[in-house]
C-alpha cells in the first residue's frame, strides 16, 4: 500500500472516532435539553392513537396516543442514564476490589478469585435474567443483577495489573521507602490502570445497554409506561404487522447508540495500547 | 562511628540450602565496603535482608547500635529514612507511568516532617527537583520527562539522585552498574565517589566486577555460595595471605 493510500486510510479511520463522539453528544444534548420535549411521554390520547408523522408528531404516535420522539428522547435519557449508573458502580465497586486483591494477596485474594471464577462460568445475560428473575422484574433489581455481574471483571483486570506491576523493582523501592499501601495504590498503581479501566468501560457501555434494552425486553427490566427502548420495543410487538414504524425506532436508536459507543470503545484501546515503556 | 553492623545472618530460600549463611560485617560512618561474589552467592540477598524486604532466619543487623529485630514503628521509620537503595536495573526502578520529578519526590514526601537536610534545601517542589538533577549532572528540564524518554545511564542517576535526595547514611548499591555500558559505568562510578565525597554517607556496594569495586571502596568483602570467605582492606588485595578465591577473583582481572 503506498503511503498516500496509508494516510487517506488513517484520516478516513479518525473521521469515524470523531463522528461518532460528536453523534453521542448531540444525541444527549438533544436529550437532556428539552429541544424537543413538547409532549408528556406519558400521556395518551387514544383519540390520536398510531399517527401517521405529522409536524405536532414528527414520528408519530403509539398505540395509546403518544408522542413517539418525546419517547424515544427520555428514553435516551434512560437507557443511557441507567448504563452509566451501573458502570460507575462496577467501576467503584471493582477497581478498589482489584487492587487490594493483588496487593494485598492470602486468603481475601482466594476467597475473591472463587467468586470471580463463579461469575465467569456462566454468561453475563443468563446471571442477569436470573437475578433479575429472582429479585423480582424492576428497573432498580435489574441495574443490581448488573452491577453484580460486571464488576468482577473490572476487579479481575486491575487485579491482574497490580500483580505485574508489584514484581517490578519500582514497587519494593516505593516499600523500602515507607510509603503506605494506599499510597502505592494512589500514586504508582493507579495511573497504570485508569486507561484499562477507561478502554473496558466504554466497550462495556455498549454491552450494558444492549443488557438493559433486552432485559426489558422480555419484561424484567423497566415497566410499562417507562418509555425505556427496550419496554417500548416489548409494547409495539402486537402492532408490527401495521405499524413496523413503532419498532423499528427504538430499534434503531438502540442500533446507534451501541455503534457510537463501540466505535469510541475501539479507539479509545487503539490509543491506551500504544506502548509508553520502553523496554533495554 | 559503626552505621551498620550485621552479625551471624542467616536466610535460606529452602530447607536444604543457605543462601546467606552466616555471615558478620559492618560499615563505618563515610565508608564504602565493597561485597563480591558470582551470581547467585547470596549477596543479592542479604542487600534484600538489609534493606527489610526479606525476613532473616537468624542473626541480627543492628543500625546506630539498635538491633532491628526489636524495633518499634518510630525506630523502623528512622532506619528506613537513612538506608537507601539503588538497584540494577533503572528502568524497573522508575515507574513508567510518573514523571522524574514524582519518582523522585517519593522519598522527600515521605519523611519531610522528620528531615533536617544539611546539603540540600527545600524551598519548593520544583527548585528541589532541579538541584538534585544538578548533582547527578542531569540537565534541569528533564523532571518534566518520563522515564522511556531517557537512556539507562540517565536514569541511573535519577534513582541515584532519589537515593540521595533524603541524605540517608548508608546507600546499598545493589548493581547499580551491571545493566549499563561500559562508558556509562566509568561515569555512574566517578559520580558515586564524588556524591561520597561531598555528603560524607557511607555505600554497601555490591557487585560481580572486582575492577568496579577496587575504584571505589576501600575494603571489600568476598562471598561465596553464602558465606563470607575474605575481608581486607583495598592495599592488601594482592597480599599472599588472600583466600584462594579471592586470588582467583583477581587473576580474572
Amino acid at each position: 500500500m503506498s503511503v498516500m493510500a496509508l494516510s487517506q486510510k488513517k484520516i478516513k479511520k479518525t473521521k469515524i472516532w470523531l463522528i461518532s463522539g460528536l453523534l453521542l453528544v448531540l444525541l444527549a444534548l438533544v436529550a437532556y435539553t428539552f429541544l424537543y420535549l413538547k409532549h408528556d411521554a406519558t400521556m395518551t390520547d387514544v383519540g390520536n392513537r398510531l399517527a401517521s408523522p405529522s409536524w405536532e408528531h414528527p414520528m408519530g404516535t403509539d398505540h395509546l396516543g403518544r408522542d413517539v420522539l418525546t419517547r424515544l428522547l427520555l428514553g435516551f435519557r434512560l437507557t443511557v442514564g441507567y448504563s452509566m449508573i451501573a458502570l460507575a458502580a462496577a467501576v467503584i465497586i471493582g477497581v478498589p476490589f482489584g487492587l487490594l486483591a493483588g496487593l494485598r494477596g492470602g486468603w481475601l485474594d482466594r476467597v475473591f478469585m472463587r467468586i470471580a471464577d463463579g461469575f465467569l462460568a456462566f454468561p453475563d445475560t443468563v446471571i442477569a435474567i436470573v437475578l433479575s428473575g429472582l429479585l423480582g422484574p424492576g428497573i432498580g433489581n435489574l441495574l443490581f443483577a448488573i452491577v453484580l455481574v460486571k464488576w468482577v471483571n473490572y476487579a479481575r483486570m486491575v487485579r491482574s495489573t497490580v500483580l505485574t506491576e508489584v514484581q517490578k523493582d519500582y514497587i519494593t523501592i516505593a516499600r523500602i521507602n515507607g510509603l503506605s499501601t494506599f499510597t502505592i495504590m494512589r500514586k504508582h498503581l493507579l495511573p497504570h490502570i485508569i486507561g484499562n479501566v477507561l478502554v473496558l468501560a466504554s466497550l462495556d457501555f455498549g454491552k450494558i445497554i444492549l443488557l438493559i434494552s433486552s432485559l426489558s425486553y422480555i419484561g424484567l427490566g423497566a415497566q410499562p409506561p417507562t418509555p425505556e427502548w427496550g419496554a417500548m420495543l416489548n409494547e409495539s410487538r402486537p402492532y408490527f404487522q401495521g405499524n413496523p414504524e413503532m419498532m423499528v425506532y427504538p430499534g434503531l436508536a438502540i442500533v446507534a447508540v451501541v455503534l457510537v459507543a463501540n466505535v469510541l470503545g475501539d479507539y479509545l484501546r487503539d490509543k491506551f495500547d500504544v506502548k509508553k515503556e520502553v523496554q533495554p | 562511628m559503626t552505621v551498620i553492623e550485621i552479625n551471624h545472618l542467616k536466610k535460606s530460600y529452602n530447607p536444604d540450602k543457605l543462601a546467606v549463611n552466616d555471615v558478620s560485617l559492618s560499615i563505618e560512618e563515610g565508608e564504602s565496603l565493597g561485597l563480591v561474589g558470582e551470581s547467585g552467592c547470596g549477596k543479592s540477598t542479604l542487600a534484600r535482608c538489609l534493606l527489610g524486604v526479606e525476613r532473616v532466619d537468624g542473626g541480627s543487623i543492628t543500625f546506630n547500635e539498635k538491633p532491628l529485630a526489636n524495633a518499634n514503628r518510630k525506630d523502623l521509620r528512622d532506619y528506613r529514612r537513612n538506608v537507601q537503595t539503588v538497584f540494577q536495573n533503572p528502568t524497573a526502578s522508575l515507574n513508567p507511568k510518573l514523571k522524574i520529578k514524582d519518582s523522585l519526590l517519593d522519598p522527600y514526601l515521605q519523611f519531610q516532617n522528620e528531615l533536617q537536610l544539611e546539603h540540600f534545601h527545600f524551598t519548593s517542589k520544583q527548585a528541589f527537583v532541579e538541584q538534585l538533577l544538578e548533582i547527578v549532572e542531569l540537565p534541569k528540564e528533564l523532571g518534566d520527562r518520563y522515564p522511556h524518554e531517557l537512556s539507562g545511564g540517565q536514569k541511573q542517576r535519577v534513582t541515584i539522585a532519589r537515593a540521595i535526595s533524603i541524605e540517608p547514611k548508608l546507600i546499598v548499591l545493589d548493581e547499580p552498574t551491571a545493566s549499563l555500558d561500559v562508558l556509562s559505568q566509568g561515569a555512574i562510578l566517578e559520580l558515586l565517589a564524588t556524591l561520597q565525597k561531598s555528603l560524607g554517607m557511607s555505600y554497601l556496594f555490591i557487585s560481580h566486577d572486582l575492577a568496579a569495586v577496587y575504584q571505589l571502596c576501600q575494603r571489600i568483602a568476598v562471598m561465596k555460595d553464602g558465606e563470607l570467605l575474605d575481608m581486607f582492606q583495598k592495599e592488601d588485595i594482592y597480599n599472599s595471605r588472600r583466600h584462594e578465591y579471592t586470588k582467583e577473583l583477581i587473576g580474572i582481572f
